[in-house]
């Protein structure tokens, strides 16, 4: 699969996570070098194609792919076809002339990197498309586990929030499922989508039943601006009834670990407290996230055109 | 004007519920015999052996984009596409800019047609002025410059006093108001059907309920009005089995399916191609088999192709930015075969619901392959196999799902008014 680039975990088999996460593994002690470079992908030019403005998750690939020596383009195009002439497919072909060795793709629309992909030489890798997947959060998030854990297997991970609108959530749950761990959603009704139980997770509306014995619990980004009112009566009400404190914790196994993909709107999805400190492991995710996406440009960049045609 | 002479074809007559082997044969504009066995001089002869022989299709939702939109199709293009796919007459939608709601538009289209349109065409006026959902548009003026139907189609009129009034008026002129019946409020920025598929792309979901409550609520006012309600492109099992309710209980509604809500589900969607971006949406396996289901018992009257074309350009571009609708003209033939082919309905029954049945809801002549109808009609091969290239059909626009697919069953010569316009071997030959 890896050969044609990285668009979602449901794409992946098992031993190609495990491929990943080793890789990154290995990846993980060059960050923690005085010189934190190597010459893996010395020539290789890697294009960071960004639809969608994404600070922390550009930064982090460009931070990876300079820490394999590749030369990193930074390309911000307008956000939307409908602000601009050229069509998604043009920006595909124009791109595909320069001939990089890979492109890391984000859009708020879901599928736009597949359509991409489907256009290019080069692998593409989906830095996250509207609410479809994230792949490389969920296996910084798998990552972070298993540092923890010591493994995937058997782990129950609650997910908590806007699992609807959440390509995080989509990602993390193929993760989890496919590493063989028990996935629960809790969410309000609203935010739950259509048919989730077709993903082979149980969905909760009671926040302590699906924090009940939990090893992992990942509480997602609320775009509160965008959705109070239309999914949620308000951020107090959400905020009461799913933000994580350290009372709601308690449901949990003694020594569950807390995530989040990301900025946390404090008090919300998490508590000030919570936040800040264990057992939460947010900038643990933070900084495993370069050694994922190290590994991936490395997977994928590292291989020459005629290696990629040869497959 | 020539006589044609359709040797050797298998009939298939709707209004005399012949199906059987024989002749045609057609002069003056009409089909002045069909027996088993015609011996005639001086006519033109088309070997119709191994094929149909039926009345021309009649397409009940087309979309000619002329006026305004002539980057996407026009009545010649259309109508070229039209007599290639079997169809010799097409109702094209009041969505051109300017919109069809005024008879000086009306008369545009149909003079337009008489220059460059090999098939017939019938307009369909606007049900309000400029699409707005807010003012009825003149009917009785539309209906004497040739307007057969009334629809504001995609910009389904959601306010519900302003549609009982259209519903209560349209009695005057005694033809139809044709719905594209979904809330609105309930598809929301919806693209793909709402249920596993849609969790799995990730793209904002148009739950099947949109087009039920609509449906619910259009019955209710064709039960209080009296009026001709059409249903366009019904998709869900839901709305079909209001349709059929509805029926037994004796109101004038009629509905149309088209050749994708009938053969392709929401998996079509998966690769986030924008050729299977529909509206409604591609839905479920089980709405499906619920319209095929209301097609073969007579809940739903007919089939439609809701050809709606698009440049290239326009759906190479996100998956929620791209205009929904396909281009069908070309393929609703061979692609609604599968339904012979599978047994759902008889080759008579299927030539039915493209051809009398459309005809008598929109009130014209059509359907009839019998002495003295008019020469309108199609031979069909409906077991030639060929490959779908967007690119070499009459159509200005690619935008189909079926694009590089084999498809079973093809138009092989349609006649119009007596007329041969249009043969496999040499192609469309004659505006």
């Amino acid at each position: 699969m890896m050969g044609r680039g990285l668009l979602g975990i449901e794409d992946l088999e098992r031993a190609d996570i495990e491929t990943i996460l080793e890789t990154a593994e290995r990846m993980q002690e060059v960050g923690r070098r005085d010189v934190k470079k190597v010459p893996t992908l010395r020539g290789r030019t890697i294009v960071n194609l960004f639809f969608e403005p994404s600070t922390r998750t550009r930064t982090s690939f460009e931070i990876a792919g300079k820490r394999l020596s590749a030369d990193v383009v930074n390309f911000t195009p307008a956000s939307s076809s409908l602000t601009k002439a050229e069509t998604i497919l043009d920006t595909a072909k124009n791109l595909d002339a320069m001939a990089p060795d890979a492109v890391v793709v984000r859009h708020a629309v879901a599928g736009v990197p597949k359509r991409i992909a489907d256009e290019l030489g080069a692998p593409v890798i989906n830095a996250g498309d509207g609410a479809h997947e994230h792949p490389t959060q969920a296996l910084l998030d798998l990552l972070t586990v298993r540092e923890e854990k010591g493994r995937i297997d058997g782990l129950t991970v609650t997910i908590i929030g806007d699992v609807a609108h959440s390509r995080v959530a989509r990602s993390d749950i193929y993760a989890f499922r496919k590493m063989g761990a028990e996935v629960r959603l809790a969410a309000p009704p609203t935010m739950l989508p259509a048919d989730v139980e077709s993903l082979g997770v149980k969905g909760f509306t009671s926040l302590r039943e699906a924090i009940d014995g939990a090893d992992v619990v990942m509480a997602l980004r609320i775009q509160f601006e965008r959705l109070a009112g239309a999914l949620f009566p308000s951020v107090r009400e959400y905020s009461a009834t799913f933000g994580v404190d350290r009372a709601k914790l308690r449901y949990a196994k003694d020594d569950a670990i807390v995530m989040h993909p990301g900025p946390v709107n404090r008090g919300v999805e998490l508590s000030h407290d919570l936040a800040d400190h264990r057992p939460s492991v947010i900038l643990d995710q933070v900084r495993n996230g370069v050694a994922i996406r190290m590994a991936v440009l490395y997977l994928l960049a590292g291989r020459t055109r005629v290696e990629r045609e040869e497959e | 004007m020539g006589r044609i002479l359709i040797r050797g074809g298998r009939i298939l007559d709707p209004a005399t519920d012949r199906d059987a082997p024989g002749d045609v044969l057609i002069e003056d504009g009409r089909i002045s015999a069909v027996e088993t066995s015609i011996e005639a001089d001086d006519v033109e002869i088309i070997d119709a052996a191994g094929c149909w022989v039926a009345p021309g299709l009649f397409d009940l939702h087309t979309h000619l984009r002329e006026p305004g939109q002539e980057y996407k199709e026009d009545i010649g293009s259309g109508g070229r596409a039209a007599v290639a796919g079997g169809f010799t007459a097409v109702a094209c939608m009041a969505n051109t800019n300017p919109v069809n709601d005024d008879p000086s538009v009306t008369d545009y289209i149909l003079d337009r047609a008489r220059q460059d349109s090999p098939a017939k065409v019938y307009p369909v006026a606007a049900a309000t002025k400029g699409l707005s959902g807010e003012v009825m548009t003149e009917m009785v003026g539309l209906v004497k410059a040739g307007a057969v139907a009334f629809s504001d189609d995609g910009m389904t009129i959601m306010d519900s006093g302003v549609q009982r009034r259209i519903l209560q008026y349209s009695r005057l002129v005694e033809a139809p108001v044709i719905v594209h019946a979904e809330d609105r409020t309930l598809v929301g920025k919806g693209v793909v059907n709402e249920g596993p598929v849609s969790t799995r792309l990730g793209l904002p979901a148009n739950p099947s309920v949109a087009e039920t409550v609509q449906v619910a609520r259009d019955l209710m006012l064709a039960e209080l009005t009296g009026a001709h309600l059409h249903v366009a492109h019904v998709s869900t099992a839901g709305a079909v089995e209001l349709i059929r309710q509805a029926r037994n209980r004796g109101l004038h509604v009629t509905a149309e399916v088209t050749p994708h809500h009938l053969t392709l589900t929401d998996e079509a969607t998966l690769g986030y191609d924008t050729n299977t971006k529909m509206a409604p949406p591609l839905r479920s396996a089980a709405d499906v088999e619920a319209c095929r289901r209301g097609l073969a018992d007579g809940t739903i009257d007919a089939v439609a192709t809701d050809h709606a074309p698009h440049a290239v350009h326009e759906k190479e571009v996100e998956f929620t930015t791209a205009p929904p609708g396909v281009i069908g003209l070309e393929t609703a033939l061979p692609v609604v075969l599968e339904l012979v082919r599978t047994e759902s309905l008889t080759p008579l029954q299927l030539i039915r619901r493209l051809t009398a049945n459309p005809a008598s809801i929109l009130g014209q002549e059509g359907g009839r392959l019998d002495t003295g109808a008019p020469a309108d009609v199609v031979v069909i091969d409906p077991e030639r196999s060929w490959v779908y290239d967007p690119y070499k059909g009459y159509s200005k626009s690619r935008n189909s799902p079926w694009a590089g697919q084999t498809l079973q069953g093809r138009a092989v010569a349609t006649i119009v008014a007596g007329r041969l316009v249009y043969d496999i071997e040499r192609g469309v030959l004659a505006p």
